[in-house]
């Protein structure tokens, strides 16, 4: 049970530094980990006791493994993180090719 | 297994074959873009009108990825809602796509507009299409990274500054979307809807149904900008380039937000009482304050984003109610905002286009000058603030009706109220960029070029004739098909897998 | 030392790159090609690919890395690495379905088996490989001018 609520500080962590912090890069940062919170925490819905990794080989059978579909989805969250923050890194170096500064209370043209 | 289902795949790889073959090749030959652009468009656009036809005979259609068997295989549902949304989905794209043969021209990379416009499509193809969860995640994701490409396209500064505000929003949406996913797999051990809506129905609701909807609300609420949420629409939607705005405020919103919004909490979690009244507090307070919002400004293009708050709004506060009239109303106005939609914000960029300027108070007597732009601007505004023969008077009258019919008078005057609001900004916009003087600066200016106004006319002709749709032998086809998806609620498990079997 | 053996860092760094970058190379191509029968695959094996191009890149400089793989050429693979991807996926229409796995499966743990899992490895291992290292160029060869504030 501790390691849920510990995922969940993770990704509470994550979200505070999205809404808290000032500089652009770390607010990717945030984002990062708050999606990894979530990433382990929908891998540790697949654990089971003292499962073994779920790579089918020639020699051992098939017993007792860990779930291996929240795995593979989680490979594809990873992947579609990946090109998020990409993007997110590309825009943020183009803002400060644009307003030569990643502190957003200066990167503040567009309101009302 | 019947051979017509086999149309459903197509759905997906179509644009992204054209997405992919647009990159390989449109940069060395020059006018491939538009042409590919505009058939594989063309292709949708007849393929999604033939579901509906195929639905109307054959009943709900299932496929099953690579024969693998259904309810453990990626499954796509073709039902009532999924063709009523696809028609939509793709009838505007194809317009939009007509209108950026010409608008796109002052920038520079036109072929990479067109890849990135087309995975778009798929993805939200796919989003309407899928009948997987995680599905729904991977091609959400898929819409939702093209369009923060596609709003920070023309890197201008403001553009960035959007983009970046709607990419990190967004993103943390999606994060919800998936925690609310991982929560569903691990009470489920499933990822199809159908058999997940089965399992939740036996295993009944408990702490983590509302932990996952509350979950779900957040996240969808995020994409579709429900008012606690929207504070990335206004600038997002106005930065991008106009057919892109057009696009993400007429179809995007509503494919990723309104859409998998109600296919979740309508078939697979089912609707309590209690989400039912959030979701129309949530409607009703995005009507108001979108609209209240939208009176002030004096950009044309922001002014337009927040009136797609406010519409958006209608659409839930009518699909949030639960009555058959409501979810009719709903749909409808769903339709119809994202054609009204979509051309008053190609009616933006051909200002744009001509005189180089958002501001209304720069603008005047355009109508003399622009008479297409002019025309179709009026009939759109029309119809947006619901004003009789148009199609948006008539979802707007059926969602009233409905929330009075249920005895919510409160609902019902707020409705009214924003309807008059939008009205009187429309007037505004009317009064100060198209009727009056012409300024002197603006005396020549020319109308739109051809396409431009080619997709803006059919448009237009859309809202003088949508209102037929609700005529009796047209209703049955389209509307009320999708009404009844969303009707008969968790029932949609039973009904699947039937068809699975 | 000819101008260009200037670039880049220090020759430590440069001999070993020079020892080193075939082996990644491969050993990304390995991972690839037996995605189907042990851990691994298509994005795996993409991901070395790419690091084996960046860490020549790092090392050399920007000419000896686009001389092995251009910015185009990149940028091209990736493309066709989504068509090929998409043909096998449309393919599958052959045996009546999307994605259907048509050609025979063959033995387990062989290197010919698994019938269209290998061709869609070696597909994802084009995007990934050639899209990282087009992203890494991207990010890296854009000009950081601030433009003065009007």
């Amino acid at each position: 049970m501790i390691v849920y609520l510990l995922c969940l500080v993770l990704f509470c962590l994550g979200l505070y530094c999205i809404l808290r912090k000032r500089n652009i890069i770390k607010i990717i940062v945030g984002v990062m980990i708050a999606e990894y919170a979530v990433n382990l925490f929908f891998i540790l819905t697949g654990y089971r006791m003292r499962g073994r990794s779920p790579i089918f080989s020639p020699d051992v059978d098939i017993t007792n493994m860990v779930d291996p579909l929240p795995q593979a989805l989680v490979l594809t969250a990873i992947v579609i993180g990946l090109a998020t923050t990409a993007l997110l890194v590309a825009i943020a170096m183009r803002i400060y090719e644009k307003y030569g500064t990643f502190d957003i209370t200066k990167i503040r043209e567009l309101r009302g | 297994m019947i051979t017509a289902s086999n149309i459903i795949p197509l759905f997906v790889a179509i644009p992204l074959a054209g997405a992919f073959l647009i990159s390989l090749l449109g940069k060395r030959i020059k006018r491939l873009p538009d042409v590919l652009g505009v058939s594989v468009a063309l292709i949708l656009c007849g393929l999604s009108l033939l579901s509906v036809r195929l639905y109307s005979i054959y009943g709900i259609l299932t496929y099953s990825v690579g024969a693998w068997k259904l309810p453990i295989g990626i499954g796509m549902v073709l039902d009532g809602l999924t063709s009523f949304m696809l028609v939509t989905i793709n009838l505007i794209a194809f317009c939009i796509v007509v209108y950026s043969v010409n608008y796109m021209e002052r920038y520079t990379a036109k072929w990479s507009f067109y890849t990135l416009f087309f995975l778009m499509v798929g993805g939200m193809n796919g989003v309407v299409i899928t009948g997987d969860m995680f599905n729904l995640f991977v091609l959400l994701e898929i819409a939702a990274v093209a369009s923060y490409a596609l709003v920070a396209f023309g890197t201008d500064r403001h553009e960035l500054e959007a983009a970046f505000k709607y990419a990190i929003m967004s993103t943390v949406g999606s994060l919800f979307i998936l925690l609310g996913i991982a929560l569903l797999y691990s009470y489920t051990s499933t990822l199809n809807m159908a058999d997940m809506a089965n399992i939740l129905a036996q295993k009944g609701t408990g702490n983590i149904t509302l932990m996952v909807s509350v979950l779900f609300l957040m996240g969808f609420g995020l994409k579709a900008a429900l008012v606690p949420f929207h504070a990335w629409l206004p600038d997002a939607h106005p930065s991008a380039p106009a057919p892109i705005s057009a696009m993400l405020s007429g179809v995007l919103i509503k494919a990723l937000g309104i859409y998998a919004l109600c296919r979740i909490f309508y078939n697979v979690i089912g609707l309590s009482p209690t989400l039912s009244s959030v979701l129309m507090f949530l409607g009703t307070l995005s009507m108001v304050v979108g609209v209240l919002l939208a009176i002030g400004q004096w950009d044309l293009k922001r002014l337009l984003a927040y009136h797609s708050i406010s519409q958006i709004g209608y659409v839930v506060l009518g699909i949030g109610l639960g009555t058959p009239l409501g979810i009719l109303g709903g749909l409808f106005h769903l339709f119809n905002h994202s054609v009204f939609k979509s051309l008053l914000f190609l009616n933006s960029g051909a200002v744009e286009y001509s005189t180089g300027t958002r501001d209304l108070q720069k603008m005047g007597g355009l109508t003399s000058r622009m008479p297409v732009t002019g025309t179709t601007n009026l009939v759109a505004s029309m119809s947006i603030s619901g004003i009789p023969p148009f199609n948006g008077f008539w979802s707007k009258l059926i969602i009233i009706i409905a929330v009075v019919q249920a005895g919510r008078f409160g609902y019902a005057f707020w409705a009214v109220l924003a309807s008059l609001l939008t009205l009187a900004s429309f007037m505004k916009v009317m009064k100060y960029a198209f009727f009056g003087e012409l300024r002197e600066n603006l005396s020549r200016i020319r109308e739109a070029p051809l396409f431009m106004k080619l997709s803006m006319g059919a448009l237009a002709f859309l809202c003088v004739v949508g209102g037929l749709l609700l005529l009796p032998g047209v209703k049955e086809v389209f509307l009320q098909r999708a009404t009844d998806v969303l009707l008969e609620g968790t029932e949609y498990a039973v009904i699947v897998l039937k068809g699975i079997k | 030392m000819s101008k260009e053996d200037e670039k880049g860092m220090s020759l430590i760094v440069k001999t070993i790159t020079r020892l080193t970058v075939g082996l990644i190379l491969l050993y990304g191509l390995y991972i690839v090609f037996h995605g189907h029968g042990s851990p691994g695959g298509g994005f795996t094996g993409g991901v070395i690919i790419a690091l084996s191009f960046i860490h020549l890149m790092l090392a050399y400089g920007k000419e000896v890395a686009f001389r092995k793989l251009s910015e185009a050429a990149a940028s091209f693979f990736v493309s066709l690495g989504a068509i090929l991807f998409l043909a096998i996926a449309l393919l599958g229409f052959t045996g009546g379905y999307f994605f259907l796995n048509f050609i025979p499966k063959g033995e387990p743990f062989r290197l010919f088996s698994a019938g269209i899992i290998p061709l869609c490895d070696i597909a994802i291992g084009l995007i990934v490989g050639a899209g990282l290292f087009a992203i890494f160029v991207a990010l890296v060869s854009l000009k950081l001018e601030p433009e003065r504030k009007e």
